[in-house]
């Protein structure tokens, strides 16, 4: 069995708890307006990895993880590649590694006995509003909820996220609706407000995909914690 | 004795043995931060004229210098910065600031530094240096042979303290304040009296270092005199035991300009002191605070007189005051004490500053309050620099320090022969080239055969390259006994080395520089194709490389057992030849900021490195090479040896944006204690942190006068951003920065 890997960032500090070894996996079915990994999206099939050379790479990093940390799936969207997913966690939790997937929640299946060894579920809430779902992922909120729902029936510890974009998502409304949302989920640990940023915008140039967000400017970084506190506060 | 009243412990009433009162009598300190207690006003008034000065400096170049007066331990008149608020008193000079000219190390240097900043010495000095005086670079160049003159011409051997002290040579200071001097002298007498046996030079020679020692140790005793105290007997509270063991220091930077003048490892001796005196009730917390502040100000202050090639290579005017902080004693008890927090909170009470060069000896096992201390005062600061206290302590035992950025020595028990660097890339473009400089033309090396394929060939290349290593290796080893010979005879540091023991161990360090654009530039012939060009001598200028390879700095054994290779090769090499003094090889991958220099003086590389672009500092991975993420970085460079063959130290420079280490500082101090554990537990040896902006670097760039003391981590010390040329400056900004996305 082989998976694809987009990239790796063996020194993942924000991507869970303690330093993470990141690994962004190919392919995703979602196309967020804001998303600054397209290289990302392809289902590209280039350098093939087994589970068993990933988890070999991961344990070079095993002195780092003592102190809390592990690897984290992200990417793309790592419920994109459902068997060497399962594979690859299987492999990490043998090694006693702690383990997070960085996840939209819209995968292909296998999700209930993925999340066996997945120890830490972040998920990027995109909007609790269906239509509004739909406007930045061009898809239907439908499997996310799903997967949220199954998440807190298995009681995953989770890690909620969201990109907050000037214009689009940046007003109180909008939190105060978030914020309602999460008050009837348990197990959350932390809940985050990303501050879209334009680091992304030169890789649509490169791929030649049309930047829908054009002219939109970086959130500004105090007005997004000052939504932060009216979530969390 | 009244000076040694509560002391524990008999070994070291009986002998010198500093670490043997120390681990009598520390107090360990397990507690956060909050004890710790601001700046005084006393500290405050001296402060800002200290201040005032170093701006006035800056602009001058220097302030003053001394030109009638040489360099000696009691040569000048006491001086003073504020003297009713000071409350250690003592300067190099009569004057704060005021530069002393060392002729011993070599004329000429004086000369030109003189002239660089409009000086004149003063003719009768002049005249006796030139006429009656020999120096050590005039015996070196006596000695030198032909081949360590091409070396040297080329930058093949580059930085080699010829003209100049060599400094990395750590006195054991505290024996001034434990011991008094006295009874320093009494035992070096002893010694003295046992030196028997036929006398054949080094018995011979060895009789005059102990004989110049006791009359340095005298000069000593003479020179505190005149700041109206008495040293000869031991110091007997906390602020005796600090003016004593700086009166010591002092003493080391008056009569030497070593490149590195480093203080040793001073706070938890000094924290017995302190803790006596406190539980005595004679000083409070705030009173310890600021006699340690005052210390440090002092040790901020001192300077030499250096020309301004010096600083293009080592940029920023440093001294290398370090001071290491930490570590654990044999036994497995940390050494940290309240004063090791106290010596941080200089950086937060007198604002921040590259010297003295502070150095966390980590161990994994340090108290979980002082790591985060560290890492807080790093990412407030970037000040520090951290080594690995758990591979050092089994070669050195427990009461080594650092010298200069990486060098490990007991104290008081070994000593290094300085020996900057080779410069092993533009070695490997002579094992293409046949010997030859690609630079500055002409054979350097002899009997190496000269290529002439269309694409490199990998064994070929290797096995030349080993052959060039071999042939360097004995010009190096044979430069540097000729210097040390020298050095020992013309310009022997009688005051550092009456604060070792008389029987002293020597390390004779070597270094490497461009360890990564070798590993690189092998890796590239072995696993890509490189096609030479040349120009009309079939000298490169030149390479083309087809296909990609693996790169050092992304933790792939392919290429990290490379570097692996070569530095176990050129340890190897160096080995086979002896060394003076029964010295012991080391060896250092290290280049401080010369890695510019080296760069500019070293052509186009295998590696599709441009001829004349800077290297990566130390042992880092070239810029922009490493493609997933600083930890491969850091793993790469912690498979580089330590034990046996780069004892001298592995120099790591690691930056980092603040906003990718987590969001508040608290995580961010969290993380970086995590990331530090996770480095040092490989066996990595050292690791330069800062945390900042590469935004903020690039202001600093176009107005500097917004950050007076921006203070940076380069490979193995730190320095005032200010102070680094603009090439520097761009070459700091340009190094990888973590965490960008």
């Amino acid at each position: 069995m082989v998976g694809y890997i987009e990239s790796v960032e063996t020194m993942g500090l924000v991507d869970g708890p303690g330093i993470r070894y990141v690994v962004f996996m190919q392919g995703c079915p979602l196309r967020c307006l804001y998303c600054h990994n397209p290289e990302t999206w392809a289902d590209r099939k280039e350098n093939p990895t087994t589970p068993e050379e990933l988890v070999k790479k991961i344990l070079r990093f095993k002195p780092y993880f003592e102190d809390g940390g592990g690897v984290t799936f992200s990417g793309g969207e790592p419920l994109h590649q459902p068997e060497f997913l399962l594979e690859t966690l299987k492999l990490c939790k043998e090694q006693g590694i702690h383990t997070c997937l960085d996840t939209s929640g819209v995968g292909k299946g296998m999700e209930e006995e993925i999340l066996k060894y997945v120890d830490l579920v972040i998920l990027d809430i995109k909007a609790v509003d269906p239509e509004e779902y739909t406007k930045i992922t061009s898809q239907p909120i439908q499997t996310s909820l799903k997967f949220l729902e199954l998440c807190q029936k298995m009681n995953k510890k989770m890690w909620l996220r969201q990109v907050i974009v000037p214009g689009l998502n940046d007003d109180e409304e909008h939190i105060l609706k978030l914020k309602h949302f999460i008050k009837n989920l348990k197990n959350i640990e932390n809940v985050e407000l990303l501050p879209y940023h334009l680091y992304g915008t030169s890789k649509y140039k490169k791929l030649g995909i049309p930047y829908r967000l054009e002219g939109v400017p970086a959130m500004d970084i105090d007005r997004c914690k000052q939504l932060q506190d009216l979530l969390t506060k | 004795m009244e000076a040694w009243r509560g002391f524990k412990g008999e070994t070291w009433k009986n002998e010198i043995n500093v670490e043997d009162f120390i681990v009598n009598n520390y107090t360990l300190y397990e507690g956060d931060d909050s004890f710790l207690a601001p700046i005084s006003d006393k500290t405050c008034v001296v402060l800002n004229k200290v201040n005032e000065l170093k701006e006035e400096e800056l602009k001058k170049g220097v302030l003053d210098v001394e030109t009638k007066i040489m360099s000696g331990i009691d040569e000048f008149e006491p001086g003073y910065i504020d003297k009713e608020n000071e409350v250690i008193v003592g300067l190099q000079t009569d004057k704060p600031l005021k530069r002393i000219v060392n002729p011993y190390g070599g004329i000429r240097m004086v000369y030109q530094e003189l002239d660089a900043y409009g000086y004149k010495l003063d003719p009768e000095v002049d005249k006796y240096f030139n006429k009656y005086r020999k120096t050590h670079n005039d015996g070196v160049f006596d000695a030198y042979t032909e081949d360590v003159r091409k070396a040297r011409h080329v930058g093949l051997l580059t930085g080699l303290p010829d003209a100049y002290g060599r400094g990395r040579i750590i006195g054991d200071y505290r024996r001034v304040a434990l011991y008094g001097i006295d009874y320093l002298i009494e035992e070096k007498k002893k010694d003295f009296k046992n030196l028997t046996g036929d006398m054949l030079e080094p018995l011979i020679q060895l009789r005059e270092d102990v004989s110049e020692q006791i009359r340095a140790l005298n000069l000593m005793k003479s020179m505190a005199g005149k700041y109206g105290f008495d040293i000869s007997k031991p110091a007997e509270n906390a602020k005796e035991a600090i003016q004593w063991l700086y009166f010591a220091y002092l003493a080391a930077v008056k009569e030497n300009n070593g490149a590195a003048m480093s203080l040793g490892r001073t706070s938890t001796f000094l924290d017995i002191y302190i803790e006596r005196d406190l539980k005595e009730g004679k000083i409070t917390e705030d009173e310890a605070q600021e006699l340690i502040d005052q210390f440090i100000i002092k040790l901020r202050l001192v300077n030499h007189l250096r020309t301004p090639e010096y600083n293009e290579l080592f940029a920023g005017d440093p001294t290398w005051v370090t001071e290491s902080l930490g570590g654990m004693t044999t036994n497995g008890k940390p050494l940290v004490t309240k004063n090791s927090f106290r010596y941080l909170n200089t950086l937060i009470n007198l604002g921040s500053s590259p010297e003295p060069n502070l150095t966390v000896l980590w161990s994994y096992h340090l108290p979980e309050n002082f790591k985060k201390y560290c890492a807080k005062i790093s990412i407030l600061t970037d000040s520090i620099q951290y080594e690995n206290d758990d591979i050092m302590r089994p070669i050195h035992g427990d009461d080594y320090g650092i010298a200069c950025c990486v060098s490990a020595m007991t104290i008081g028990k070994q000593m290094q022969y300085f020996g900057a660097r080779t410069n092993i890339a533009k070695a490997l473009l002579y094992a293409i080239n046949g010997g030859v400089d690609e630079m500055k033309g002409g054979v350097i090396i002899e009997g190496i055969e000269k290529m002439d394929d269309e694409y490199l060939d990998y064994d070929k290349v290797r096995k030349s390259y080993s052959l060039v290593l071999k042939k360097l290796s004995k010009t190096y080893v044979d430069a540097m006994n000729i210097i040390h010979y020298m050095h020992d005879k013309y310009a022997y540091e009688r005051g550092q080395m009456a604060l070792h023991d008389t029987n002293v161990e020597r390390l004779m360090a070597f270094g490497a520089a461009g360890l990564s654009v070798v590993a690189d530039s092998l890796s590239a012939i072995k696993y890509a194709k490189v096609k030479p060009i040349r120009n009309e001598e079939g000298i490169t200028v030149d390479f083309e490389i087809e296909g990609d390879f693996p790169k050092y700095g992304n933790d792939d054994d392919r290429v990290d057992d490379l570097a692996k290779e070569v530095v176990e090769e050129l340890m190897a090499d160096l080995k086979e030849h002896p060394l003076i003094r029964n010295a012991r090889h080391t060896l250092s991958i290290l280049t401080i900021t010369s890695n510019v220099v080296y760069g500019k003086k070293t052509g186009a590389t295998p590696d599709g490195r441009k001829a004349g672009v800077a290297f990566a500092p130390g042992a880092n991975p070239m810029h922009g090479r490493d493609a997933s993420g600083a930890l491969a970085s850091l793993n790469s460079v912690a498979k580089i040896p330590y034990k046996d063959v780069c004892e001298d130290g592995i120099s790591n420079t690691f930056s980092i944006v603040p906003s990718a280490l987590g969001h508040s500082l608290e995580e961010r101090t969290e993380k970086l204690v995590m990331l530090m554990n996770g480095y040092f537990k490989q066996g990595a040896q050292h690791l330069n942190v800062n945390v900042l902006n590469r935004e903020m670097l690039m202001d600093a760039m176009d107005h500097p006068e917004k950050y007076p003391t921006l203070t940076i981590r380069v490979s193995g010390y730190a320095v005032r951003f200010n102070r680094l040329s603009r090439e520097q400056q761009q070459e700091v900004i340009n190094r990888t920065f973590h965490g960008e996305i």
